[in-house]
């Protein structure tokens, strides 16, 4: 199936979980990542729960200071 | 109030543009803008919102000049190396044009003094570096309804969004609450592009000035992110406030601000 990760349409496997592709985007610091999955912000518990489904769409927002912090 | 004729010539390139005019032009005259942060972000903030003439501008920042400083913070100088931040800024702002008021506050931001502060000004730039500030502006601005420009800058990549009372997300709905101290790599390791400062810094001096001339669709509901090593912009479509949010939401759990605990950078940057 196809998904849409920050912009860009990959090929992952099909019944892929959230927390799975978080994993295998190699997303750092991933516990401070805010995630959305079709425009809605997706809990940090829920992660394990969520199976994506084709043509779901997921964006990771990041924490970003001044230069001073990651 | 009419415009005189040096600042018709002054405002020229502003009057000319039909989302702004004269008519836009004597609102940025008229316009009390607060920067929060005199440094990376805030100086190309204060120096745009002064050549364009938003009539009162204040600036608040506890900090004094570096020599680390100047590779991103373009209104200081070698020369005001030591200097408060806030003095450097302004005599920057001033130079390029003093028909705007340059308010300093050199102190720091706190849970304190803070909603005394905005309540003076219509629209609220965060140019802070760190995340006690950056929450406490968001938790400070929702509660005066005051509208602010978020951003943040690292290495090569930047972003910002537009928070305005009841039309949008807040920082908090996307946020949630600062990472504690030690999930954060030192400020040792981080570093950022000079440039990214002026190019998310120009950005929220768009916002701003948009803001007040009611010009186009401000960033509410979007965060923008910018990656300057591909040259990409990309939108990124915030839900809006589910109510739960613990400050905007509909039964918020903060009711009143408290300074949050946040380590000290080792490294003055």
């Amino acid at each position: 199936m196809f998904i849409t990760v920050s912009g860009e349409k990959k090929e992952v496997k099909d019944g892929l979980r959230l927390e799975e592709l978080i994993e295998q985007e190699n997303v750092q610091t991933p516990q401070y990542v805010t995630v959305s999955l079709n425009d809605e912000f997706i809990e940090t518990q829920d992660r394990d729960k969520i199976v994506l489904k084709d043509g779901d769409t997921v964006e990771f927002l990041y924490f970003m200071g001044g230069g001073a912090w990651l | 109030m009419a415009l005189n004729d040096e600042q018709i010539e002054r405002y020229s390139r502003h009057i000319l543009l039909k989302e702004i005019g004269a008519k836009g032009q004597k609102k940025l005259l008229n316009a009390k803008v607060l920067i929060i942060g005199a440094g990376g972000l805030g100086c190309p903030v204060g120096l745009y919102l002064a050549a364009a003439g938003v009539g009162t501008i204040g600036v608040a920042d506890a900090d004094t000049v570096d020599l680390s400083n100047l590779q991103r913070q373009i209104a200081h100088s070698t020369a005001d190396i030591g200097k408060p931040k806030v003095q450097s800024l302004k005599e920057s702002m001033e130079a390029i044009n003093s028909d705007v008021t340059v308010n300093t506050y050199e102190k720091f931001i706190d849970s304190s003094n803070i909603r005394a502060l905005i309540r003076d000004y219509d629209f609220i730039v965060d140019g802070t570096d760190n995340f006690a500030t950056k929450f406490l502006i968001n938790d400070a601005c929702v509660m005066e309804k005051k509208p602010f420009s978020h951003a943040g800058i690292l290495r090569f990549q930047g972003q910002l969004m537009t928070y305005i009372p009841g039309q949008g997300p807040c920082y908090r709905c996307v946020f949630k609450d600062m990472p504690p101290k030690d999930a954060i790599p030192t400020c040792r390791q981080a570093g950022v592009i000079g440039a990214m400062a002026g190019v998310i810094g120009s950005l929220q001096a768009m916002e701003t000035v948009k803001f007040i001339t009611g010009t186009g669709k401000l960033l509410v509901g979007e965060l923008l992110t910018y990656d300057g090593i591909n040259q990409s912009f990309r939108k990124i479509k915030l839900p809006p406030c589910d109510g739960k949010c613990a400050i905007c939401g509909e039964h918020p759990s903060i009711t009143e601000l408290k300074d949050y605990e946040q380590p000290a950078c080792e490294l003055k940057l």
